[in-house]
C-alpha cells in the first residue's frame, strides 16, 4: 500500500506576521518558512503506518515555488521515501490544489491520502474534502486517531467534532485530514537529513498534469485586524469585582 | 436571489449556529429568499423542521430530506444531497455555519459544483464581497467571488449574533416541504468509478463482514460518538467563558475553573497547552484551531496569551486576565488585568462573587 501526503510551505508558526503596507497580502520575504504544522502531523501519521508494516511507501507532494523543495527535503528527512514537486510561481486556490492532487493520485494510485486539516496561512480547511469529492473517495476529516485494518481494507478514524469525538469507518482508498492531537511529529535526525539528500524528488508542472486552474476568488485587500485597546490593571480581587459590576456590568 | 442553508439540528431543534447563518444570509440582499435544508431521519427531524419554520422571520422555506441515509452527518451522502437539491433550485448562495459539520461538508459540495468556497466569513460587504480572517486572525482578507456557480460560504457564528426578535411566530411560519428522494442516488457515479480499482476477491470478502450500518453502497459508516455531557452552556455560544491554562497544573486544580464557571453560569474553556497536558478534553480548547468564542465576559486564568489563543477570544466583550507573570501577552488584550497567583485569586472570587440568578 502506498500513502500520499500533501505538504505545504507556509510562514513558520512562531513568526509574527506583518501585513504589507500596500494591503496586497502578508509579507513573506525574508521570513522563516516551514512545513505547515498540520501537514507535519499528516506525514508523521503516514510514517507510523509504514513503520507498523501497513504501507510500503510514503510519497510527499508539495505544490508551489522552487523553495518547496526545502519543505520536501524536510519530509524526506522525517522518513518519506520520495517527493513530488509541482512547481509554480502562482498561488492557487484550494480547488486547484485539489485538482492537482487528484491528478497525481490517478497516476500514483495511493490507497490513502493524508493532508493537514488546514494550512496556518490561509486557514481554508478545504483541500482534503475537495480531493475526496473529486476522486469520489470517502473522507475522514479532523482525525485524532487512525486505526487501519488491512484485512477488511478499512480505516477507523476518530474525528474531532464540536462537542466531542465522532468515530467513522471508511473504505480504502480514502482521504484523511489530520487534527492537532493525532500525534507528535518527530524531528529529523542528522543522519536522516544527510540521507534525505539522495532521495528522489520528481519535478512536475501544472501543464504536465493538465489541470484547469480555477481562479474564482479575487483578493481585494489584506488588512490588520482592529486592535483591542489595552485596559487597566487592577490590584486586588475586590477592585476587579467592583469594576466588573459597576463599570463593565457583566456580573 | 435565493440562498440555501445547510442546517444543523439536534434532538429535534435547530442549532443556534444555523440561526446565526440565517442572520448572515439576511445581509446578502434585500430580496433574497432563504431556504433551510434539513436532512436526517424520523420524528426528531420533523420536529426540528417544524421549529426551523419559525426560527427566524426571514426563512421562507424549509426543505426536509428524510432518509436513513442521513441518519448521521456523513459528508458523502450529504454533499450529494446538496448537489441534488441545487439541481432543482436556482440558488445564488449556499451557506453553512463554520462548525465542524459545515467545514466537513461544504468544501466537498463545492468541489462537486466546481466552486471555490469561502471559509469563516466574519463580515458580508456585498452579495459577493466578504471579509475573512487569515493567519489565525492576525490579518483580515477582503475577497470577491467572481465565479459563475453559486457563491458558497461558511459563516463564523460569533460574528453574526442572533438578536431576539419578537414576532408572531404563527404568522411568520415558513412552508415546510419534503424533498422527493426517489431520484436521489447517493453514490452511483463514484461507485462505478471505483469498482475497477478494487480487487474483486477482496471486495466480496469485505461484504461478508457485519458493518455497523448494512449499506454496501456507502463507503463511509458512522460508528459512534462520545460527547461531553454537561449541563453547562455550550462553549461557542456561552455568555460567560472561564478559561484555564497550563498554570492550573493538574486535572484536580482545573475543577476550580469549573466551580467558577458554575457560579457565573458560564462555560469552561482551556488553552491548547492545558489540553495537551491532559487536564481537560480537547473539545474545550479555545483558539483559532479550537473554538472561537465571543462571550460578554471572558476570564483567563494562568493563560499566557499565545497568538492562536488570542485569535479565538478577541471578539469577547470584556476580557479579564489573571496571571503571575506581569509580562504575559494576554494583558495586552485584557480589559482588566490582575497580576497574582490564581490559586489565591480563584478561591477569593468564588467567595466574593455574587451567585448567578
Amino acid at each position: 500500500m502506498k500513502i500520499l501526503v500533501a505538504v505545504k510551505r507556509v510562514v513558520d508558526y512562531a513568526v509574527k506576521i506583518r501585513v504589507k503596507p500596500d494591503k496586497t497580502g502578508v509579507d513573506t520575504q525574508n521570513v522563516k518558512m516551514s512545513m505547515n504544522p498540520f501537514c507535519e502531523i499528516a506525514l508523521e501519521e503516514a510514517l507510523r503506518i509504514k513503520e507498523a508494516g501497513f504501507a510500503k511507501e510514503v510519497v510527499a507532494v508539495s505544490i508551489g515555488p522552487s523553495q518547496c523543495v526545502d519543505t520536501l527535503r524536510t519530509g524526506l528527512a522525517m522518513g518519506a521515501d520520495r517527493g513530488i514537486h509541482v512547481e509554480t510561481s502562482s498561488s492557487f486556490l484550494p480547488l486547484t490544489i485539489a485538482k492537482i492532487l487528484k491528478s497525481i493520485a490517478e497516476v500514483e494510485n495511493p490507497e490513502l491520502i493524508f493532508l493537514g486539516k488546514q494550512a496556518i496561512d490561509d486557514d481554508c480547511n478545504q483541500t482534503g474534502q475537495m480531493v475526496a469529492a473529486l476522486l469520489g473517495w470517502p473522507q475522514a476529516t479532523f482525525a485524532s486517531k487512525v486505526v487501519l485494518d488491512k484485512e477488511k481494507h478499512v480505516a477507523t478514524v476518530d474525528r474531532e467534532v464540536d462537542g466531542g469525538l465522532e468515530t467513522l469507518c471508511v473504505d480504502l482508498p480514502a482521504v484523511i485530514t489530520t487534527d492537532l492531537r493525532l500525534n507528535q511529529p518527530r524531528y529529523a535526525s542528522l543522519p536522516n537529513i544527510m540521507k534525505a539528500k539522495s532521495k528522489p524528488i520528481k519535478k512536475m508542472t501544472v501543464q504536465d498534469l493538465k489541470v484547469d486552474i480555477k481562479s474564482d476568488i479575487e483578493i481585494l485587500e489584506v488588512t490588520e485586524p482592529p486592535k483591542r485597546k489595552s485596559g487597566v490593571m487592577v490590584s486586588s480581587v475586590d477592585e476587579l469585582i467592583e469594576k466588573l459590576r459597576n463599570e463593565a456590568h457583566v456580573v | 436571489d435565493a440562498t440555501l442553508i445547510l442546517a444543523e439540528h439536534e434532538s429535534g431543534s435547530i442549532k443556534p449556529q444555523t440561526v446565526s447563518t440565517v442572520v448572515a444570509a439576511n445581509s446578502l440582499g434585500e430580496n433574497s429568499s432563504i431556504s433551510l435544508l434539513l436532512a436526517g431521519s424520523g420524528s426528531s427531524l420533523q420536529e426540528a423542521a417544524a421549529q426551523a419554520a419559525s426560527c427566524h422571520p426571514s426563512v421562507s422555506e424549509v426543505l426536509v430530506a428524510d432518509s436513513d441515509k442521513f441518519e448521521y452527518p456523513l459528508a458523502e451522502p450529504w454533499a450529494k444531497l446538496v448537489e441534488f437539491v441545487r439541481q432543482q433550485g436556482d440558488y445564488s448562495h449556499i451557506l453553512a455555519s463554520s462548525s465542524s459539520f459545515g467545514k466537513n461538508i461544504l468544501p466537498r459540495v463545492a468541489a462537486l459544483l466546481d466552486v471555490s468556497p469561502i471559509t469563516d466569513v466574519v463580515k458580508i460587504l456585498e452579495s459577493n464581497q466578504f471579509i475573512r480572517p487569515i493567519y489565525a486572525g492576525n490579518a483580515l482578507s477582503t475577497v470577491r467571488y467572481t465565479g459563475g456557480g453559486p457563491c458558497m460560504l461558511t459563516i463564523r457564528s460569533t460574528s453574526f449574533p442572533v438578536t431576539p426578535i419578537t414576532v408572531d411566530s404563527e404568522s411568520r411560519k415558513a412552508t415546510i416541504s419534503q424533498i422527493d428522494l426517489s431520484n436521489f442516488k447517493e453514490g452511483s457515479f463514484t461507485f462505478l468509478l471505483c469498482i475497477p480499482i478494487l480487487n474483486f476477491s477482496f471486495f466480496f470478502k469485505k461484504l461478508s463482514f457485519p458493518f455497523p450500518i448494512a449499506d454496501s453502497a456507502s463507503k463511509s459508516r458512522y460508528v459512534g460518538c462520545s460527547t461531553q455531557d454537561t449541563e453547562r452552556p455550550d462553549l461557542g455560544s456561552a455568555r460567560v467563558v472561564i478559561t484555564g491554562g497550563r498554570a492550573l497544573k493538574s486535572v484536580e486544580n482545573f475543577k476550580m475553573i469549573e466551580k467558577l464557571a458554575e457560579k457565573l453560569g458560564g462555560a469552561v474553556g482551556a488553552t491548547r497547552a492545558a489540553v495537551d497536558a491532559g487536564y481537560v478534553p480537547n473539545d474545550l480548547q479555545v483558539g483559532q484551531t479550537g473554538k472561537i468564542v465571543a462571550p460578554e465576559l471572558y476570564m483567563a486564568f494562568g493563560v499566557s496569551g499565545a497568538i492562536q489563543h488570542l485569535a479565538g477570544i478577541k471578539d469577547s466583550k470584556v476580557i479579564v486576565a489573571v496571571n503571575k507573570d506581569a509580562d504575559a501577552p494576554i494583558f495586552q488584550v485584557a480589559d482588566y488585568g490582575l497580576v497574582g497567583d490564581l490559586f489565591e485569586v480563584i478561591p477569593e472570587l468564588l467567595e466574593k462573587l455574587p451567585e448567578k440568578k
